[in-house]
């Protein structure tokens, strides 16, 4: 057990792995020499040779489509798209060829990568550096999609992401990377060193794709909440008063339904916050999902708290970020209902 | 405004001949067979330039084999060549009878294009991957891939390895070094180039070969394949087949009327070829070349196939509807089935009769074929896949979503 930050945590999981399969190579823009430009390589290429973690020219659509060649031949490419905002030139490669490979060809070729990226905001990043585009993968037939939230998962999720069979899209919130983020950003910031989920175990223990994980248990209401907005939905509950439960989803697909509907059953309540823009977004999918199935529980109608459907602004950061502020009145809202 | 500068205009490039047109191919320079010399396989690619500009024969209008690139195959191979092109032009007659009768939903022939596919094949080796675009069909003929299990992949019937999951013809066949054909073009390109450079990342001796049509080269894969080729030098032979024809797009479209398809390669520092892409032996010969080539560490070669696509682009397609019905009879590089038979008379190892006898034996061979390959089920009828194929291998295991939508289905 050691304590590490979101960062160092990733670049374990890429370090135990590829000492234990020399089939795990690992490139991307700034990947190798230089260690990516949030350091989540460094030192690898040091430590396995160019040969196995190197730099990419950029294109995303190249960078994805030899990793495809990869896994085809029968290699585990473990590859970074730089900022999740510059993801959509490889989406031909990724929704047309990296999902469908097994299914089209029958299992005679097969596509394991993991496609990394940083994703969403609360750094200022405007239009292009901070974008949460998990609702554009989740729509896509044979991707799993995870976004860990702490150190702890980063390295577990990322290494059963790796040890998957199929096409893994792996969301960081880089908000997270130095220390957790709760929407107060007039507060001093908090490290992993300070935090118990920075502790993250040696070796190669896994955290299963598809299990969700209760932050905090509640009887009130039930919140669904993935990356950064875990503990923005924390913060929310401790300043409303209202004892919510919540639930960081941890893998988007597979969903663990179980847990959320044992929540929201329990409950009768249940909010769903994301960063990403509300229209079409992952939030509707739960909430199909949670109407379909907790009908009968519901008390209240379900209440969304994402980012404005409008691209992401500068100036604008903390009034499009959806703060523990938003989400504490609509936990009080949805009490009231 | 100052008066020398006139309102800007839009080009739009034109092919020379639309329907109703007479076909005119004389602004096409065609080097005489033999013209272009054969570098070793280590040639600094900015040494052979010119050959991006020229293109590589090696039959004569006599049916002789002349120049450098001739002498690699044996008369037997060139028997089979022939072959394995009569049983492509066989199978694409039929397949397109029998999408015409209903059996299947779509297909799309070669017609014109066999000798690139067919002769490529031949100079690959067991273990190398193709990726294909989807006429390409002669690198499954070619390595004898059964006919009756392509058959059941176009007819999605209950013996498609592919279960009816993907439309006919989009075939795939790790074994025989055929990847999984895509509908999205030019996706496959840079794909190959991953795969090779995992073969060089393996240490490995096996080489890829990527495919790609003339209209196809403008996409965005198409510049991502030569940059990752050109940046980690990858064992892999890029192959630009260009039949003039994309759809109804002439390759001007892709090309913008200067230079070749070829000379794109000199950009990326990548050994670049044009060939004769209805010449069986120069295909051979300059693919045998770069496969070589990319086997011994020397980098990617990229080739451009010059041929003519003489059928429709599909079964969906009305050629006459954007270019002349004669244009396919004036293609100057003619047939690839007529001109390896003449220079198999030629060199006194073939006659008329022989041909005739090997055209019918093709075809009864094909009709065999798909007799039983019918007996199996068509689209429309017989043994087909069952519902429940559609819900597996879209993952490795099937996640708990797709079995609740499967027992919704009610498979």
């Amino acid at each position: 057990m050691a304590r590490m930050t979101m960062i160092e945590a990733v670049r374990e999981a890429h370090d135990v792995a590829m000492e234990a399969d020399e089939r795990v190579v690992v490139f991307g823009e700034d990947v190798g020499y230089f260690g990516g430009v949030f350091r989540c390589t460094a030192g690898l290429q040091a430590k396995y040779g160019s040969s196995r973690c190197f730099d990419a020219p950029i294109n995303e659509a190249g960078i994805v489509g030899s990793a495809i060649g990869m896994a085809a031949y029968g290699l585990k490419p473990v590859i970074e798209i730089q900022f999740a905002d510059y993801v959509y030139p490889a989406f031909d490669q990724i929704v047309s060829e990296a999902a469908r490979l097994r299914h089209r060809s029958n299992g005679d070729f097969t596509c394991p990568i993991v496609i990394r990226m940083p994703t969403g905001g609360g750094i200022f990043g405007g239009q292009t550096h901070s974008q949460s585009p998990e609702g554009l993968f989740t729509h896509v037939s044979g991707l799993k999609v995870a976004m860990p939230s702490n150190p702890r998962d980063a390295k577990g999720l990322l290494l059963a992401a790796i040890a998957d069979p199929d096409p893994v899209i792996f969301l960081e919130p880089k908000r997270l990377y130095n220390g957790p983020f709760d929407g107060h950003h007039d507060k001093p910031l908090v490290s992993w060193k300070d935090h118990p989920l920075g502790d993250v175990p040696d070796g190669d223990e896994v955290v299963s794709l598809g299990k969700a994980a209760i932050r905090r248990e509640g009887s009130d209401v039930t919140v669904l909440a993935y990356g950064t907005m875990v503990y923005v939905a924390q913060a929310a509950a401790e300043e409303s008063g209202v004892d919510a439960e919540v639930i960081d989803l941890r893998t988007l697909i597979p969903l663990d339904l179980d847990a959320i509907t044992g929540s929201v059953r329990k409950t009768g309540r249940c909010v769903i916050v994301h960063e990403a823009t509300r229209t079409s977004g992952f939030g509707a999918e739960l909430m199909s999902l949670v109407q379909e199935s907790c009908f009968y529980h519901l008390e209240a109608p379900m209440i969304r708290v994402t980012g404005w459907d409008t691209p992401y602004p500068h100036a604008q950061e903390w009034e499009y970020f959806p703060g523990p502020t938003r989400v504490a009145e609509a936990l009080k809202k949805v009490m009231e209902d | 405004m100052s008066n020398d500068v006139r309102p800007l205009s839009l080009n739009v490039p034109e092919p020379g001949c639309r329907p109703g047109d007479t076909p005119d191919f004389s602004d096409f320079e065609i080097p005489r067979a033999g013209a272009v010399g054969r570098p070793p396989i280590d040639v600094d690619p900015d040494e052979i330039r010119d050959m991006a500009f020229s293109i590589v024969r090696v039959l004569n209008k006599e049916g002789e084999a002349v120049g450098e690139w001739a002498g690699a195959l044996s008369v037997d191979e060139l028997h089979e060549g022939l072959r394995h092109m009569l049983i492509l032009r066989a199978f694409d007659a039929r397949m397109l009878t029998a999408q015409r009768q209903g059996k299947t939903s779509f297909y799309m022939q070669h017609l014109g294009e066999e000798a690139v596919s067919c002769a490529f094949s031949r100079a690959m080796q067991p273990g190398d991957m193709n990726f294909p675009t989807y006429r390409q069909a002669g690198l499954l003929i070619a390595r004898d891939y059964p006919m009756v299990t392509m058959m059941n992949q176009i007819f999605s019937n209950a013996e498609d390895p592919l279960h009816g999951r993907q439309l006919p013809i989009m075939y795939s066949s790790k074994e025989h070094g055929f990847f999984s054909i895509s509908g999205n073009l030019g996706t496959q390109f840079v794909q190959s180039v991953g795969w090779a450079m995992a073969s060089a990342i393996s240490g490995d001796t096996r080489i890829a070969a990527g495919w790609i049509g003339d209209g196809s080269t403008a996409e965005s894969d198409f510049h991502a394949a030569m940059v990752f080729a050109s940046t980690y030098k990858a064992p892999v032979v890029l192959n630009i087949v260009n039949n003039q024809w994309a759809i109804s797009t002439f390759q001007g479209i892709a090309r913008g009327g200067v230079g070749t398809f070829a000379a794109r390669g000199h950009g990326f520092g990548i050994a670049s070829v044009r060939v004769d892409g209805n010449d069986y032996l120069a295909v051979h010969a300059v693919a045998k070349w770069a496969c070589e080539r990319a086997r011994r560490g020397h980098g990617p070669t990229l080739i451009e196939h010059v041929t003519y696509r003489a059928g429709g682009h599909s079964t969906s397609d009305d050629p006459s509807a954007y270019r002349s019905r004669r244009e396919a009879a004036a293609w100057p590089l003619g047939d690839p089935i007529e001109r390896l038979k003449q220079h198999l008379i030629t060199i006194g190892a073939w006659s008329d009769e022989r041909h005739a006898q090997a055209e019918a034996e093709v075809m009864d061979e094909v009709i065999t074929a798909q007799k039983t390959a019918e007996a199996v089920g068509t689209l429309a009828s017989g043994k087909q896949p069952s519902p429940r194929d559609m819900f597996e291998g879209v993952y490795e295991t099937m996640p708990p979503h797709l079995i609740r939508q499967r027992q919704e289905a009610g498979f």
